[in-house]
């Protein structure tokens, strides 16, 4: 069963990127722009997904464990460090740079574009990179 | 500052859907959703890699069903040159995984939970994002 929620999930949430045009790095770019040429719209996709997810899961992280699963794997890393400031700095600046994070750059594959497909592999060469790194 | 193309509809409508989505996988599957995590972790890791892989399978099939659905097509528009999408993408990959979280793992998941290390990642990379936007337009 989990495997089935897995997959709708994951298109439930493709279909809120296209309807929210998060899918779109000019979208996205627009929103980043607050020094000229702002569209704020970007700012009311996260409040919608924190609207329904906040509650949700104060609602349920107390449960014994999950519907199809056998136990809740929630991040216990509390740590404000080098790390998180400096891949945060890294993305950031990748993502004003282009228009796309990880969920629109992926979802866009669907659209055939290569300027995507470039991305991703570059994106998941990135993580391949980190890891030998770390 | 002017506010241009502004559609806060749409906007919030598609974040709902972002957001049932977070939430039903975390009811159902007892995971908080981080796309960079997912997807990392498909390339790298063993653990539930068909559940990550059907994940990012259904994130490709979503555009596709709403065309269906709707009959809408679906524009982007991506201008930058290719030695940019390379960097673009490496700095993405990189600093995602080095800081354990993107947009949605950070930006939603973790900010739902009130994770003080997401509250930081998300104002931060939101700032370097939006300076970087400042800069490239000047240069």
């Amino acid at each position: 069963m989990n495997k089935i929620v897995s997959l709708l999930c994951g298109i439930v949430f493709g279909i809120g990127l296209v309807i929210s045009e998060m899918i779109n790095p000019e979208k996205v770019l627009g929103f980043l722009n607050i020094f000229r040429d702002w569209d704020p719209s970007l700012a009311f996709v996260m409040i919608g997904a924190l609207v329904v997810s906040t509650p949700v899961f104060h609602l349920f992280k107390n449960k014994k464990k999950p519907l199809f699963s056998s136990n809740f794997l929630i991040s216990s890393n509390k740590e404000v460090d080098k790390k998180l400031i400096i891949g945060s700095v890294f993305f950031g600046a990748g993502w004003g740079l282009i228009g796309l994070c990880p969920g629109p750059a992926i979802t866009s594959l669907a659209l055939l574009n290569m300027n995507s497909a470039l991305f991703v592999t570059s994106m998941f060469a990135g993580f391949y990179i980190c890891l030998k790194v770390n | 500052m002017n506010i241009v193309n502004f559609t806060p509809i749409t906007a919030l409508s598609g974040g709902l859907l972002i957001g049932l989505s977070v939430a039903l996988f975390f009811i159902f599957n007892g995971r908080m959703i981080g796309i960079s995590g997912i997807a990392s972790n498909f390339l790298i890791s063993k653990d539930n890699r068909i559940e990550n892989f059907l994940f990012l399978f259904g994130l490709i099939l979503g555009p596709l069903i709403y065309n269906q659905i709707t009959g809408r097509e679906i524009n982007i528009s991506i201008s930058s040159s290719l030695i940019l999408l390379i960097i673009g993408g490496l700095l993405v990959g990189f600093g995602t995984k080095l800081s354990s979280g993107c947009t949605s793992g950070h930006g939603i998941s973790g900010i739902s939970r009130f994770s003080l290390r997401s509250i930081i990642a998300t104002v931060t990379f939101m700032i370097v994002g939006i300076l970087t936007v400042l800069i490239t337009g000047i240069l």
